[in-house]
């Protein structure tokens, strides 16, 4: 197994999802003799993880079950401890598009925060370079790539990336920017940028930050300018039951006209009662509450 | 160094916002925003060179002219006594066309016009360059030709001709390729009606490595988007493609390779199971099989033209002729038609293997039915994500695939999209957006718990409620 292959079963060593339920699940280090705590019972990793097939049911000791599924990184984006401000998988799909990534990209970054996303995307013949300005998360960073068996995908250097770039020249075909000044770092990604036709992308909470960062664009020769923002709108899935109002009758004793939930012919038809006097039906109810922002998107291309 | 425009590509025109895809030919008229030219000039040029088109329709690289931009402007406060009557500019249409045609270039007109407009120097700064993009985007002709990509052709395909992709916008099917985590080494079903973008867009992401079952209803699957990428033979080597006709007999075992739904003049060759041939089809077959490389490729019409053509029934010898390439036909096509099934018994084993990593559908037909089927092909601990134009249909599909268990993390989603102006001091949304994207059901597979008829209800209602508390966790090796 690994974030850039598929594996069948669960093996010592292995980084495993456990999923409990709705929107519940954690990441865990397969090890043989260990066990993990979860509220449904302790799991014992060499008898109940390793040799079993992802996607397998575990019975806990209290009873209760969970799910062993194969990490993704979007699933590990979901659970990732947090040490940056993270992006999520909705920003991450539409930026590995517009940037064009594919098997054999050349992609750099001005952070960590969808690398294992990239690399996916890019192996087995790309390479990502990502640059790292605090000195222990780039040292983290590097063990994490190297227990995820993708470290010969990445390169991470410890620098400014707006006082000395990228670290390569010339040979990127995308650069994603996720930094506060990212117009400091424009001139850098240019030419780190391929002669021709290479992808440029920046991430800002601030409209300000976009303003500066278009105009960097322009100035450096930057085509095709586009900002935009997308957001998800996730809907649940719930059967909802609508009571009838009571209208009273047109007249006493009369058997009434309109919606009577007492009138047999009313039986069976779509909406069907189970109680007199409510309809029922399947809806995609939005939440509460969504996301409202996470960062305005711009691409370029350098011409 | 970038790629370079050949002949017989699949290139992709673009004027502003505007795309469009042609085949790169020589002496092929082609018409694009109210313009016609050749592209021959064009055969050699690095992808994303922009042109201008000249008088002759032909095209030519855009030299890069410094704007004119260093004159101190002068401009107005305010538009109060601006009077907007349809007179403040002064050259006609017959004027301007007759610039056009005495082949002054698009920017010389611009500035014409700019001279020529009595209100142009009382408008704000802001609304002389509004004026100036306005124009520049009429008559500044310059059309860049990109080198195709899911990017390009999904946006060209969303403004173009939505139909024919069910109105799957292109940030949706950016969602549908990570959600279904595609990449290079995966097995992938893939099931599409939307001319062959989504497969294209699967097969960029995957780089050639691993492998496509493309599933598709009626006759054959239509791949018109995926020849606009431009992917290289070896891609296709690996691209599968098997009928969802089929689909039942496969799932309950009975499946044959008799008459392929591509079959319409063929006298099907009867066969039991496809591990057990007849003798007949075990001597013909033998036949083809020695044949195929000492026969001379022929261009082979239908054997119904054969019949209808005049023979000279005194000239033997070219009746013998006739016969033979009578017999050459009726070999070709039987192997051709071998070819077929011995290619469609192989997908037929891949998906039995039922292990793939991934489903991904986007069609017009109903998911639900689509989604139970195919599902079976597809290994526990493996992502599927299902496109719909409308959200009813998703509704009951995630309903039937609760009812079905062995799914978790079921998600039923749209993306909303907006794009941006930025300039100084005037950024805003744009003034218009698309109302809506389509919508997706994503989830995971697990192993089918077959057993207990209880356990599905208690997995549905464990799926189903939102769970407040976070389980505690000790044991955090990561």
């Amino acid at each position: 197994m690994s974030f850039i292959e598929y594996g069948d079963t669960i093996k010592d060593g292995d980084t495993a999802i456990v999923f409990l339920g709705h929107e519940s699940m954690f990441p865990v280090k397969v090890q043989h003799g260990t066990v993990t705590q979860t509220k449904y019972g302790v799991i014992r990793h060499s008898t109940d993880l390793i040799g079993k097939k992802y996607g397998s049911k575990v019975t806990c000791s209290k009873g209760g079950w969970v799910f062993i599924l194969h990490p993704t990184p979007e699933l590990w984006t979901m659970n990732l401890p947090h040490r940056t401000q993270i992006l999520y998988s909705t920003d991450i799909s539409i930026i590995t598009m517009m940037l064009e990534l594919k098997p054999g990209s050349i992609v750099c970054t001005g952070s960590g925060s969808l690398s294992h996303a990239l690399i996916r995307t890019v192996a087995p013949t790309g390479h990502l370079y990502t640059v790292e300005f605090h000195q222990q998360r780039a040292e983290k960073a590097r063990e994490e790539f190297r227990e995820h068996g993708v470290d010969h995908l990445v390169t991470v250097t410890n620098q400014d990336v707006c006082k000395n770039g990228f670290g390569v020249s010339n040979i990127a075909d995308a650069v994603f920017l996720d930094i506060p000044s990212p117009w400091e770092a424009i001139g850098h990604a240019k030419s780190a940028l391929k002669t021709e036709g290479g992808r440029i992308c920046s991430f800002s909470p601030c409209i300000e930050q976009v303003q500066r960062t278009c105009l960097a664009m322009e100035e450096y020769g930057f085509t095709e300018i586009k900002t935009l923002e997308i957001l998800l709108r996730v809907y649940n899935v719930r059967t909802i039951s609508l009571q009838i109002p009571d209208l009273g009758k047109a007249a006493e004793d009369n058997s009434g006209t309109g919606f009577d939930s007492s009138n047999p012919s009313n039986q069976g038809s779509p909406g069907a009662n189970l109680q007199q006097g409510t309809v029922q039906f399947k809806s995609g109810v939005p939440l509460r509450e969504m996301v409202g922002h996470t960062g305005y998107l711009t691409f370029a291309t350098k011409s | 160094p970038g790629a370079r425009i050949r002949e017989g590509d699949c290139a992709v025109l673009k004027r502003g916002e505007v795309f469009k895809a042609v085949p790169v030919l020589r002496r092929r008229k082609i018409i694009f925003e109210k313009q016609w030219f050749y592209l021959d000039n064009a055969i050699g040029h690095i992808y994303g060179t922009t042109f201008e088109v000249t008088n002759g329709g032909n095209l030519q690289p855009k030299q890069d002219v410094e704007e004119t931009t260093t004159e101190t402007k002068e401009a107005g406060t305010d538009n109060r006594n601006i009077v907007d009557d349809g007179k403040s500019q002064k050259l006609t249409h017959d004027d301007i066309k007759a610039l056009k045609d005495k082949g002054i270039k698009g920017q010389e007109i611009v500035q014409q016009l700019i001279e020529n407009s009595t209100t142009f120097r009382d408008k704000t700064e802001f609304a002389q360059d509004k004026y100036i993009k306005k124009k520049k985007k009429k008559y500044e002709a310059v059309i860049t030709i990109v080198k195709p990509s899911t990017r390009i052709l999904s946006t060209m395909y969303y403004a173009r001709e939505p139909g024919k992709i069910n109105h799957l916008r292109y940030d949706t099917l950016a969602q549908m390729l990570t959600l279904g985590n595609i990449h290079a080494g995966n097995k992938v079903i893939v099931m599409e009606t939307c001319a062959g973008l989504l497969l294209g867009a699967v097969m960029e992401r995957m780089g050639g490595y691993g492998s496509i079952i493309q599933m598709y209803p009626g006759g054959g699957p239509v791949r018109a988007a995926t020849s606009c990428f431009g992917f290289p033979k070896p891609y296709f080597d690996n691209l599968h493609e098997f009928p969802l006709s089929k689909v039942q007999s496969l799932l309950s075992g009975t499946f044959s390779t008799e008459t392929l739904p591509s079959d319409p003049e063929d006298n099907a060759l009867v066969e039991e199971e496809s591990n057990g041939l007849t003798e007949e089809k075990q001597t013909s077959l033998q036949e083809t099989e020695e044949e195929p490389t000492t026969e001379a490729p022929m261009e082979i019409n239908q054997s119904e033209e054969q019949e209808t053509m005049d023979i000279n029934a005194e000239d033997v010898e070219f009746k013998e002729n006739k016969e033979k390439e009578n017999k050459e036909n009726v070999r070709e096509k039987q192997m051709k038609q071998w070819e077929r099934r011995k290619k469609l018994t192989e997908t037929a084993a891949l998906l039995r293997e039922k292990n793939a990593d991934g489903l991904i559908v986007a069609s017009k037909f109903h998911p639900t039915p689509l989604l139970l089927s195919l599902l079976e092909f597809v290994a526990p601990s493996r992502p599927f994500v299902v496109y719909c134009q409308y959200k009813e249909p998703l509704l009951e599909c995630y309903t039937k695939l609760r009812e079905r268990g062995g799914v978790i993390n079921l998600k039923l989603s749209e993306t909303w999209l907006r794009n941006y102006q930025v300039l100084p001091d005037r950024s805003h949304p744009k003034l218009t957006m698309s109302g809506g994207g389509g919508y997706l059901l994503s989830g995971i597979t697990v192993v089918l718990d077959k057993g207990k008829s209880d356990s599905s209800g208690l997995e549905a209602l464990k799926m189903e409620e939102p769970s407040p508390k976070r389980c505690k966790v000790q044991d955090l090796h990561c």
